[in-house]
């Protein structure tokens, strides 16, 4: 038994000055969040900081020796042409990380403005703006995907992105929908209308709160589809033909048999960082939601 | 001076709005300031749904609601006069955010210039107007407060306001027995401040205890309305007394439910009109045949 | 007797440590008697009912014995707890609406729930008791949803004394009702009695008016015990517990009006069961209470079938 004074329920016996602070406290105190968050930032930062170390040339020169192991110098080896897969894995993950962000972000915007609108408003809103997200939802995204890339030739990530973001709010959109339809009812809403309050204050200030979780889960599906169709589109060989992307790096791999020929450093770094990126959005999302429900932080 | 004058209301049903319902039909009666007024139904008789159209949170199809004479035009300056408190304590507080929350969002829709310091005052004046105790209550989310704790709290959240009038909506429902007569007392009071109170509910013993006047509804309609003594003392339509019956009373038994098919009282069919009879001063019914009425249904 | 429960203890585990929501309570259910069980919200009546039926995750027993017919139940062992549910013991839920699976017909599901049990339908002793509770065999064919709040109850009422179960449970089945239909859900559970298709009953409930058109005898509990048991006359009439008191003049009856007496409630709330402090669990709230009240008042038969905790009522 120690005799020190613990800190940390002093801390929380004071009144939060906003909402905000109190949920900080929690926040840094969640390990699911931390360790989700803090992978995802390693990820982010070795895509972000990882190209500027090296010295800056074309991940898909020819550098070094043909298939070779990973060693000191080319610490995930090289390709059966001599590329430097670390190189080629850095400026991939960089390619990533865009596309999930431009895709998720864009497709969470239109889902929340379409889902909130629809389930508040309800009546003849919501039935055309449901009409047109079913619409969106049954055309088979994956096919309009592979038109528009082959004939329109997608040069950038970041187009990619925003294809992939127009494409995939559908389900969001609808799941945001029914949420909102349901706590449209609550009588906190009603409350909130008695006390002032106008559509999308109440919208953003009382019904999102309540979802903020769900709200959060859902661009972390979003952001990882978005990577995944991304390397889809990559790996069938509709990628943007500028740069490289770890979608890019596993279509490579498999074009030129890094599996049958045991060159494993070729093809599993880029494995494992698509499903890093995702599985650690996924673990952060569940300390998130201990974070935001008051009610799970104490039983 | 709260007014409903054949007030209807009509919703829409089915895809499209195909079909139709009426909830609320030619509704008719008036509350006065410092009248508390019981508006009592079972479940599906309109009666919650005319409690929303006095709050302007749903919208009268036909007929007119007035307050002190102005229509009820939902928006700040309306909501300064009249405000709400509903069934479930639980549901009226946003689960993610601090129960007195409720207090801040009318500080920043009505009193933006009012000082942290005097606004503290404020809230716990109001705290200890509706017999709470501050310290307990203030800074706690709605799950560590008990049901009786929150309904008080919404009531002392209305006080914060130049109110005149209140809806209560089956605000005792969700309470024990021993809190909720503390709730209805704390709505009497108010009353006596010169407030006009809407008291909903479905508890006839809870609806007496409290109101000067009350109205009976069925399916929309009203079937008896008056002065409360005159009406439970000499129910005369068959509903009324249908539920006088039914309510348990400690140590009586029941009396034999009055059949209600026993008055062609006008529902469905044709009616000889929608007003009601007065059939003594201050005391309205639904049927031209009562009290003397031998007519059964075919 | 029926139904002989003996110092229960069931506790609740939470992170900050086990809430005793039912702490030591006995009592005797005759054969053919109706006990009322009232009380505030956490009083512990919920978690009685709901012990004697299905200890779920989170609940422990922590003590005492259940004796049903002669025979004590395991009341820990939820497997061998099978045994006993539904034959033996079976219980109404508050939310009967919600009980019944939308997507099924009622006669579909009578069926499918016998069948689980290996017992098959008898469909004219079916009908009986649907004509019963006041319901036509119709109702069989039609889903959940086509029936109202009451009639659903008192299907459900129907479906859980299908075997003649020697205790049923009824838990706040009215509360959702309006005051017809209580009138009519009160009326069948009597009936299920007065036919004999099931033993004894217990009516869970948190309105005291109520209950004393059903129960013969009515249990108040407070804060996990037994506050006062008495046949319903008596505790109706002649309260000894000064909480039993202040609950009954809670209750505003027909024609009480504010104008006249304004009634009064209880100041206070119950003790948290977390760690409930020492001695009388009222005093905080009691307007009797001295020094004598710092000690736990035992549970005293003042008269015949009337018991009382309290060191003032004797």
């Amino acid at each position: 038994m120690t005799t020190l004074p613990d800190p940390a329920p002093v801390a929380a016996e004071q009144p939060a000055a906003k909402p905000g602070s109190e949920s900080l406290h929690y926040a840094v105190r969640n390990p699911k969040l931390l360790i989700g968050l803090s992978l995802v930032l390693v990820l982010l930062a070795t895509g972000l900081l990882g190209p500027l170390l090296l010295d800056g040339g074309n991940p898909n020169e020819y550098v070094g020796p043909q298939a070779a192991a990973p060693d000191g110098t080319y610490w995930m080896g090289t390709t059966t042409f001599g590329q430097d897969v670390y190189a080629q894995f850095v400026h991939g993950l960089r390619a990533t990380f865009l596309v999930g962000a431009v895709g998720g972000a864009i497709a969470a915007v239109i889902a929340m403005l379409v889902g909130f609108l629809a389930g508040y408003r309800g009546g003849i809103v919501d039935e055309v703006l449901n009409m047109l997200t079913n619409v969106v939802l049954v055309i088979p995204a994956l096919a309009v995907l592979l038109i528009i890339n082959a004939y329109l030739g997608v040069r950038s990530v970041a187009v990619q992105g925003l294809f992939i973001g127009l494409t995939s709010w559908p389900w969001a959109a609808r799941a945001i929908r029914a949420q909102t339809f349901s706590l449209r009812t609550r009588e906190f809403v009603d409350l909130a209308r008695l006390s002032g309050s106008g559509t999308w204050r109440i919208v953003f200030r009382e019904i999102a709160p309540n979802m903020s979780s769900y709200l959060f889960m859902m661009f972390i599906l979003l952001f990882g589809g978005s990577i995944l169709i991304a390397s889809s589109l990559d790996f069938i060989g509709l990628g943007p033909t500028e740069g490289v992307s770890l979608g890019l790096m596993l279509q490579s791999a498999q074009q030129w048999s890094a599996l049958q020929l045991g060159l494993w450093w070729w093809f599993i770094p880029p494995g494992a960082g698509i499903t890093a990126i995702v599985g650690a959005l996924y673990v952060a999302n569940v300390g998130l939601d201990e974070v935001f429900n008051p009610k799970l932080r104490e039983s | 001076m709260l007014t409903l004058d054949r007030v209807t209301k009509t919703f829409r049903a089915g895809a499209f709005g195909g079909g139709s319902v009426t909830a609320v039909d030619r509704v008719s009666f008036a509350a006065a300031p410092g009248e508390l007024v019981s508006l009592i139904g079972e479940s599906g008789s309109g009666k919650s749904t005319i409690g929303r159209m006095v709050l302007g949170l749903t919208e009268v199809s036909a007929g007119s609601l007035t307050l002190d004479g102005e229509r009820v035009r939902p928006g700040k300056d309306f909501y300064r006069r009249v405000q709400g408190v509903f069934q479930d304590p639980f549901s009226c507080y946003n689960p993610v955010f601090k129960a007195d929350r409720v207090f801040a969002l009318i500080r920043r829709a009505y009193h933006p210039g009012v000082g942290d310091r005097e606004w503290a005052d404020r809230v716990e004046k109001a705290v200890r107007d509706v017999r709470l105790d501050p310290g307990q209550v203030l800074g706690r989310y709605p799950h560590q407060l008990s049901g009786g704790q929150l309904q008080r709290l919404l009531i002392a959240r209305a006080l914060l306001l130049d109110l005149r009038f209140l809806v209560a909506d089956e605000i005792t429902s969700m309470l024990d027995a021993s809190t909720r007569i503390d709730v209805l007392n704390l709505l009497a009071g108010l009353k006596e401040r010169g407030l006009g109170v809407l008291y909903i509910t479905h508890d006839l013993s809870l609806g007496t205890y409290l109101a000067e006047k009350t109205v009976v509804l069925r399916n929309g309609r009203v079937v008896e309305r008056g002065d409360t003594q005159k009406v439970f003392g000499n129910p005369l339509h068959p509903y009324t007394r249908t539920l006088l019956a039914a309510v348990p009373r400690l140590n009586q038994p029941w009396t034999a439910a009055v059949p209600l098919d026993a008055c062609a009282y006008h529902e469905g069919g044709a009616s000889p009109g929608d007003d009601l009879y007065e059939t003594e001063p201050g005391h309205f019914v639904a049927c031209a045949a009562l009290p003397a009425c031998g007519r059964t249904r075919a | 007797m029926t139904l002989t429960v003996n110092d229960l203890r069931v506790h609740y585990r939470t992170l900050r440590g086990e809430v005793r929501a039912l702490d030591g309570v006995g009592f005797d259910l005759a054969d053919g008697e109706i006990l009322g069980l009232a009380g505030e919200s956490g009083c512990g009546k919920t978690t009685l009912g709901k012990a004697l039926i299905r200890l779920d995750g989170r609940m422990r027993h922590a003590g005492g014995t259940v004796t049903l017919d002669g025979e004590e139940l395991p009341l820990s062992d939820d497997r061998a707890m099978n045994a006993y549910r539904f034959h033996k013991i079976s219980l109404v839920p508050q939310y009967s609406m919600s009980a019944l699976n939308p997507t099924r017909r009622i006669g579909r599901m009578v069926r499918e729930l016998l069948a689980s049990r290996g017992v098959s339908v008898d469909t004219d002793e079916l009908h009986r008791r649907l004509a019963l509770v006041g319901l036509e065999p119709g109702v069989l064919d039609r889903y959940p949803i086509e029936l109202s709040g009451g009639m659903k109850q008192r299907a459900v009422m129907v479906i859980s004394t299908l075997l003649d179960p020697s205790v049923l449970i009824a838990d706040e089945v009215t509360s959702a009702l309006d005051v017809s239909n209580q009138q009519a859900v009160v009326g069948a559970l009597t009936g299920l009695r007065d036919k004999g298709l099931v033993t004894s009953m217990i009516f869970v409930t948190h309105d005291i008016g109520l209950t004393s058109h059903i129960a013969d005898s009515i249990m108040v509990m407070y804060a996990g015990k037994l506050a006062e048991k008495a046949p319903t006359k008596i505790l109706t009439t002649a309260p000894r517990h000064p909480y039993t008191k202040m609950l009954i003049g809670s209750l505003p009856q027909v024609g009480a009006r504010y104008a006249d007496k304004p009634l009064s409630g209880i100041a206070g709330s119950p003790p948290s069961l977390l760690d409930p402090p020492a001695g009388c669990r009222f005093r905080d709230r009691c307007p009797l209470a001295d020094r004598q009240c710092a000690e736990e008042p035992p549970v005293v038969e003042i008269a015949p079938r009337h018991t009382v905790a309290c060191w003032k009522a004797a």
